[in-house]
């Protein structure tokens, strides 16, 4: 069986609240949901095409977390050639949960932080699906 | 050529993975919120990557402080790399050293300890961002 843990790549939206909850959502799973399972890694490095960030991206199965439809954590880990198994954009989300109100981009409001637990439960599950999957081959 | 006046772009490494790269984005978000909302822009990092010209030509618009986490300054070589080289950087693990009773630990939430770190880089930026257009209005 490989050991294999699941990469989870969020975008830097520095410039949006949707980035922020891509964010928090991927830290959810990474340091409660599933930190046995998962790792995250800076974006900035794989687009300054660190080898150990390439390394990384392209021997574990790795899931995009995009705040915008610009896809830029998608975009790099393809540009990387990164094994990219899944992805989830944040206004998708939003689109299906619309009575939430995400606000702010240093700390979330409470709706964004609902919102980023809402796409942390999807991330968790998805780990386990991707794991188990690789788990049976 | 840097061809808009009055701005300065601030590009942060965002560094998901690292406490520092928290640090990096939040002073960022500090400094176009509160401390130089009208004279400072900002684009993420990974953008100039996955977007087109338009984002590209960004350090050639503005004048461009990199706000690095970490000595492998993402920001600042990503800029040089795809958009043009920034006018200065700031890195976060240097500032850290003027204040070593700041401890930082969450990439999540910030702590008071993390929070008064963030605003101590706010603050060098704010004062880069003032020497940039102090020295471009004087030309």
């Amino acid at each position: 069986m490989k050991n294999h843990k699941v990469v989870i790549v969020p975008c830097s939206g520095i410039g949006k609240t949707l980035g922020t909850v891509g964010r928090v959502a991927t830290y959810k799973v990474v340091e409660r949901m599933r930190p046995e399972k998962t790792r995250t890694i800076c974006l900035a490095l794989l687009t300054m095409g660190d080898n150990d960030a390439l390394q990384l991206v392209r021997e574990n199965p790795c899931i995009a977390v995009d705040g915008c439809p610009a896809q830029c954590s998608k975009k790099n880990i393809e540009a990387s050639k990164g094994d990219l198994v899944h992805n989830i954009i944040v206004t998708d989300v939003l689109r299906k949960n619309r009575p939430l109100k995400p606000d702010g981009v240093i700390e979330l409001n409470d709706q964004g932080e609902k919102l980023a637990e809402i796409i942390a439960t999807a991330l968790s599950e998805k780990v386990d699906e991707i794991l188990h999957k690789e788990k049976c081959e | 050529m840097t061809l808009a006046t009055g701005k300065v772009g601030i590009i942060c490494c965002s560094g998901e993975d690292l406490p520092e790269g928290t640090i990096s984005r939040v002073a960022t978000r500090l400094v176009l919120e509160k401390l130089r909302p009208d004279q400072t822009v900002t684009l993420c990092l990974p953008l100039f990557l996955a977007g087109g010209e338009d984002e590209r030509v960004f350090a050639r618009l503005f004048p461009t402080i990199a706000v690095d986490g970490c000595s492998k300054k993402c920001a600042e070589g990503g800029t040089r790399k795809y958009s043009g080289k920034p006018v200065a950087t700031i890195l976060v693990s240097e500032v850290m050293k003027k204040y070593p009773h700041l401890r930082i630990k969450s990439r999540e939430k910030l702590g008071p300890q993390e929070t008064e770190l963030a605003t101590k880089v706010a603050e060098e930026i704010a004062k880069k961002v003032d020497e940039i257009l102090c020295k471009a209005a004087e030309k």
